[in-house]
């Protein structure tokens, strides 16, 4: 099953590679990783997209929490949850298709935020799915290149991953 | 107080009260020896290759619950090394790894003796540490000291700099040390509180009334001699131990990590319905291989002895009717009498070696091993009833382990008895330490079960590559006693079952001397029991089933 973990840990060099080599060497999935400094710089947020059996979680987070620089662990799968997405996607718009890009692009709530004669690159914020979905909907000969951040993930409301 | 880089490692090492440091220099470490050589407090021991530094301080910490320091260059200094930190790492051992590093300017630029010795270690450490200012090194040490021997201890590598080692900063060593994101079970002098556990096992186990078994790396936590002891399970354990753990109702695991070669297939293990209560420091270890019923995550002496209070003050008592039949039904596994083997006139067992071994060291020598066969034959037959006196690889399994690891054990114990059981495989890992021992005249017994083969692997080609022995015959070997003596060590050659006892009493009357034995083993022995890999615990080949 495809959970989200979430997890901060201290903001030092090496911190991210010991994450990074804790998935390879115990060969578990990493379908997408994000992370950066939160408000406190001592400290960076991560979030974590990964799948696997009930077991495979269970270790996953127990050995996360294991790293010393990890300084805490929470599966956002767990409870309610909101995740979003960033995406970036170059676009062909040229003649008609300039206008039905700029119409799906509305339809999904993004915006066009760069435009040259012959190209769009448009933004698009949202679930995994929903940036998949966008992909379809257009057409996909027009597509020159896309850029997705990886999902980023909070609780909601009362639930939040603090030290 | 403004000190080199290279004084504040030193002092931080004497404020942790470190007595020896295993090491060989190099460039990148020099500020650092010159420091040894200016003090007296802390010894320093030139081994002859950086994997026996570790092993050596490795053996050290086993056999005495201190931390074990190793110092060790950069570049070739610290790939030697990891042969040894990944060692420690597999077993839990407590390790302070110090690295020199090409200086700062130069990281990066594929220096002279340059590797990025944290990146390398990463896998196989608790943690490690790039130190790339001299005001941080002792923070640095006393993090790492803490981390080695807090919670389930592991080795820690401290790599600084060569410039940094050179670099003046305000020296002070922090009183205490606290790490926000870790927050270790035990704390304090592991030491003692695995002695204090010790005991209390022994008075549950009695308590409970049932059958314990040890794995590989527990066997002395519960005493061999005693009634209800039924020997190491798994791989090549006993019958009753593996045919107990199969059948029982209940299996209660205290600090043991049920390693595939402990439980065998999982599968097969998990088939029947026991319930299992699981003790362990480490929650990453519950369920990690087997579901478990009930989890306690804790020290092992805590929880052992908040359990005896519940137990003692409980009016349930254990079923004394169920107990009689189930004792009933281990006494019939043990008639199988899974270690017996038959001794012979004309060529030496091991079996008979290690039987006799502990006979006259009267059961009481701390006994180092490399891997193979002879590892599993010491296992066996050499019955341990004390916790620390049994030193040898088991999760990694590295062959070269034994005689480095007797050195560490040997200095932290002048006087006492250490034997090294090994093969004429293994013992050529890292034979050159002979010359080490030399030095510091360190009176190991080896113990060479010379059976002229890579033993554990002609096995397996025996009975599972249909007898095709690929390059495990050992051809060409050297004669031992004429390297032992070239060390300036003593050599006994013995080739007769009729002569083993006595030339063990000979090597063991010679407290000041290193003494090689050279057995020449029956060469086609092999280990039984054994239950092949991927096999459950029951399936099982005994010597008579051949
Ligand atoms: C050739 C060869 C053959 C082998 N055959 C066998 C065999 O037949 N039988 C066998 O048993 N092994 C065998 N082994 C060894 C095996 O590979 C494992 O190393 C071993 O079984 C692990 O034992 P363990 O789980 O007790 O110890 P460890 O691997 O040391 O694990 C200890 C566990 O206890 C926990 N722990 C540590 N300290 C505490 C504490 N203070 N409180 C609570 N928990 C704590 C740790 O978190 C860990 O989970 C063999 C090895 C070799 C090389
Ligand atoms: C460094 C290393 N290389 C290879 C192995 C695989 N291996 C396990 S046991 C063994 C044979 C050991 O031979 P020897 O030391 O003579 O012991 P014996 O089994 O004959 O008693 C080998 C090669 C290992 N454990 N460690
Ligand atoms: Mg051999």
């Amino acid at each position: 099953m495809r959970h989200i973990i979430s997890l901060l840990m201290e903001n030092e060099a090496g911190a991210l590679s010991r994450v990074a080599g804790l998935f390879s060497a115990r060969g578990y999935n990493i379908e997408s990783l994000t992370v950066a400094p939160t408000e406190d710089p001592t400290m960076s947020r991560m979030t974590i997209v990964t799948s696997g059996s009930d077991d495979v979680i269970e270790q996953i987070n127990k050995q996360l929490n294991k790293l010393v620089d990890v300084v805490t662990v929470m599966d956002l799968t767990d409870g309610d949850h909101i995740e979003r997405e960033l995406m970036l996607v170059k676009v062909r718009a040229t003649g008609n298709d300039r206008e039905e890009l700029k119409r799906m692009t509305d339809i999904f709530r993004g915006r066009v935020i760069d435009v040259s004669d012959k190209t769009y690159t448009i933004e698009l914020t949202g679930t995994e799915h929903k940036l998949d979905r966008f992909l379809q909907a257009i057409d996909h000969t027009l597509i020159l290149e896309t850029v997705r951040t990886g999902a980023s993930g909070i609780g909601r409301g009362d639930r939040i991953l603090k030290l | 107080m403004e000190l080199t880089g290279a004084e504040i490692t030193i002092r931080c090492l004497q404020e942790e009260g470190v007595e020896y440091v295993f090491g060989y220099p190099g460039g990148a470490v020099l500020f650092i020896y010159d420091e040894l050589f200016k003090q007296e407090q802390v010894k320093h021991v030139l081994v002859r290759h950086e994997q026996a530094a570790v092993h050596a301080a490795d053996g050290y910490a086993r056999s005495t619950d201190k931390v074990g320091v190793a110092l060790v260059t950069s570049g070739p200094g610290v790939t030697n090394a990891v042969t040894g930190i990944a060692t420690a790492y597999l077993d839990s051992i407590p390790l302070v790894v110090i690295s020199g590093q090409v200086p700062t300017s130069y990281i990066g630029e594929d220096a002279f003796q340059e590797v990025d010795a944290v990146g390398i270690t990463r896998p196989c450490v608790k943690h490690n540490f790039l130190v790339k200012d001299a005001k941080d090194i002792a923070a640095t040490l006393k993090k790492a000291f803490y981390l080695a021997k807090s919670g389930r201890p592991g080795p820690v590598l401290v790599d600084i700099p060569k410039d940094v080692s050179n670099q003046k900063a305000e020296y002070s060593y922090p009183a205490t040390v606290s790490i926000r994101s870790y927050n270790p079970q035990v704390q304090g002098d592991i030491g003692q509180i695995k002695r204090a556990a010790q005991l209390q096992l022994t008075e549950l186990v009695r308590l409970l009334g049932a059958p314990c078994t040890n794995t590989l790396m527990g066997l002395g936590g519960f005493p061999a001699s005693d009634q209800q002891f039924v020997g190491m399970l798994g791989m090549h354990g006993t019958y009753e131990a593996n045919m107990g753990m199969q059948n029982c109702d209940v299996l209660l695991a205290v600090g043991a990590r049920f390693d595939d070669r402990v439980i065998g297939n999982v599968a097969h293990f998990n088939s029947v319905p026991r319930k299992i209560i699981h003790i362990d420091i480490d929650p990453a270890s519950i369920s990690k291989r087997v579901k478990v019923d009930v989890s306690i995550v804790g020290d092992v002496a805590n929880v052992v002895s908040d359990l005896l209070s519940v137990l003692n003050s409980s009016k349930q008592k254990p079923d004394a009717a169920a107990l009689k039949d189930w004792w009933k039904q281990i006494a019939e596994w043990r008639s199988a009498n899974s270690l017996s083997y038959k001794n012979s006139s004309e060529l030496i067992k091991p079996q008979y070696v290690i039987e006799t071994l502990h006979k006259i060291t009267g059961g009481d020598a701390f006994v180092t091993s490399d891997v193979g066969q002879h590892q599993m034959w010491a296992a066996q037959y050499y019955k341990f009833n004390q916790p620390r006196r049994w030193i040898n690889s088991g999760g990694l399994g590295t062959m070269g382990f034994g005689l480095p690891a007797a050195m560490g054990v040997q200095l932290a114990h002048p006087g006492a008895t250490v034997a090294c059981v090994t093969g004429e495989g293994s013992i050529q890992m890292n034979i050159q330490e002979l010359s080490t021992c030399k030095q510091y005249r360190l009176p190991i017994k080896v113990i060479a079960l010379n059976n002229r083969y890579l033993g554990m692997v002609r096995q397996w080609q025996e009975f599972f590559h249909g007898n095709r022995y690929s390059q495990s015959y050992m051809d060409a070997l050297p004669d031992f006693v004429k390297l032992a003596e070239a060390y300036g060590h003593v050599g006994i050659l013995v080739e007769k079952p009729s002569d083993v006892e006595g030339a063990l009493k000979e090597a063991f009357a010679r407290k000041d001397d290193l003494v090689f034995l050279d057995f020449r083993t029956d060469s086609t022995e092999n280990v039984y029991p054994m239950v092949p890999g991927g096999k459950g615990l029951s399936e099982v080949i005994l010597a008579e089933d051949l």
